[in-house]
């Protein structure tokens, strides 16, 4: 079987995670790039992958041609690719910047800068791109400040990190091209910064680099560069995933202006029930022979675990392709699980939290322009959303 | 820095499964929340790092005599 099972061009997941998980929930699927995996759809068994450290993610590093989604193996020396011990010395060091009381502090400012985008949409007028004016500046000003690269250059990186999530929409030499102008970029940055530190993240591990060694030079740049990749493409892509999910779910949409202080429930809902991967879950490798599920995974095969599917599994939520914003039990694996749990979870609560409430209360009538047919997608990317949506109030 | 260290998880926890998964052998999740294993620990660094690394600050270890030990500022 050929794995992704759509070109994920729509948000409702595809028939096939269903059957898996009734079926044959842990089954074999040939990737786009070398190869065959076992594709992992229950949420038990996910979670087991994410948590297990039988299961490595710096593995997947060490074969370069493996089974995987991208041409090229996607930050080598990101936290991504690490398993601990080196994945918690990188982590330790970080994870301070986006802790729930961090994240807490930066609210007014990202509500802020959330009024402000509004303000300028209404003055646009209608119909108008909720992507470029909307969904994508919030989260990508809120990165930007945060690590201390200017925001006036989005145009030069916005491109090329939709290059780095390609799986099949790019030919490989430029995805290579787009990887290495982005670390020229970050590595340029950083070297300015080193001559003139600041008050920003950036300054913050090239202290951490220089003064105490905790970090090597390119873990330096390919992490600031995952930052601002990650800070591009996930919160910004489900922020007008969202829109559209709740445009087209009116009962749903009508019981958070009723009421709302729904709006942090509705969004875990949100997260649980969107996908956001177009291919889910960044495989692992095995380090020896696991069962799941009654089927034996060997030592060195690659696996990968559908958080997706995970998030609809009958066995854990209730009717669980209801979008349903009063759900209450809801152990949802949208941020992932174990050492990998997002890094920017919190901060991509608060950043989803206030985008919903600030479109809600300034957009009260808010509808998507064009019927399904005619909306744009992203494409051969690792994620799925549309690379723009069309709005009218 | 005699003596056992003193692990506790706060209600803080959203059970991400950062620790479980970093230190097994010191953190399990019960029913939606971490719990220390042994919450009178023999000394080890990986409980300061992984303390560090909670995404929730949700993980305090303290020395025999009292002293907060992570997370650091
Ligand atoms: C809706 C928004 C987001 C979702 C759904 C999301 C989801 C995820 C998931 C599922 C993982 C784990 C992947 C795995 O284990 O295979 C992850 C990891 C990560 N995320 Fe997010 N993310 C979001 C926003 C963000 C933001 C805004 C940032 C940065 C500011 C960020 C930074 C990271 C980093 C650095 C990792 C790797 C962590 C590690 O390897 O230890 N994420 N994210
Ligand atoms: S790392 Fe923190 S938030 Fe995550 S499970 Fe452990 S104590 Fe809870």
């Amino acid at each position: 079987m050929d794995y992704p099972f759509g070109d994920g061009t729509s948000l409702a997941l595809e028939p096939e995670y269903a059957e898996a998980r009734a079926t044959c929930p842990v089954v074999r699927v040939r990737l786009p790039f070398g190869g065959e995996a076992w594709l992992v759809t229950r949420h038990a068994d996910v979670r087991e992958v994410l948590t297990d450290p039988r299961f490595s993610s710096r593995e997947t590093t060490r074969n370069p041609d493996g089974p995987r989604f991208t041409p090229q193996p996607l930050f080598p020396a990101g936290v991504m690719s690490m398993d601990p011990p080196e994945h918690t010395r990188i982590r330790s060091l970080v994870s301070k910047a986006f802790t729930g009381a961090r994240v807490q502090a930066l609210r007014p400012r990202i509500t802020e800068i959330a009024e402000g985008l509004a303000d300028a949409m209404l003055e646009h007028g209608p119909p108008a791109d909720l992507v470029t004016m909307f969904a994508l500046p919030l989260p990508v000003t809120v990165i930007c400040e945060l690590l201390g690269v200017p925001y006036a250059d989005h145009g030069r990186f916005r491109e090329l990190s939709d290059a780095l999530l390609s799986t099949t929409a790019l030919p490989p030499e430029e995805i290579f091209a787009a990887v290495k102008e982005l670390n020229l970029y970050l590595a340029g940055l950083i070297e300015a910064r080193r001559a003139a530190p600041r008050d920003d993240m950036l300054s913050g591990l090239i202290r951490a680099r220089d003064q105490e060694d905790r970090l090597s030079e390119q873990e330096l740049v390919e992490f600031s560069v995952g930052l601002l990749v990650t800070g591009h493409e996930t919160a910004a892509t489900q922020i007008a995933n969202f829109t559209y999910m709740l445009a087209r779910n009116p009962g749903q949409l009508a019981a958070l202006r009723a009421d709302p202080a729904l709006i942090p429930n509705a969004v875990e809902e949100l997260l649980r029930h969107t996908p956001l991967g177009a291919v889910s879950g960044i495989p692992r490798v095995a380090t020896e022979d696991v069962e799941l599920s009654g089927v034996t995974i060997k030592a060195g095969d690659s696996v990968v675990p559908s958080i997706n599917s995970a998030n609809h599994d009958e066995a854990v939520f209730d009717n669980p392709h209801d979008l349903d914003v009063t759900r209450e039990s809801n152990p949802h694996i949208a941020f992932g699980h174990g050492v990998h749990f997002c890094l920017g979870a919190q901060l991509a609560r608060a950043e989803l939290q206030i985008a919903v409430h600030t479109l809600l209360t300034r957009f009260p009538a808010l509808r998507i322009s064009a019927d399904d047919a005619a909306l744009h997608w992203k494409k051969g990317l690792l994620i799925r959303g549309f690379s723009s949506l069309s709005v009218t109030w | 820095m005699n003596g056992p260290w003193h692990v506790e998880v706060t209600p803080d926890c959203i059970a991400s499964g950062v620790c479980v998964g970093t230190a097994p052998a010191h953190f399990a999740l019960v029913e939606g929340r971490s719990v220390p294993r042994n919450p009178s620990a023999a000394p080890d660094p990986l409980l300061l790092s992984v303390a560090d690394a909670c995404p929730m600050e949700a993980i305090r270890v303290r020395a025999a005599d009292g002293t907060a030990l992570a997370p650091t500022d």
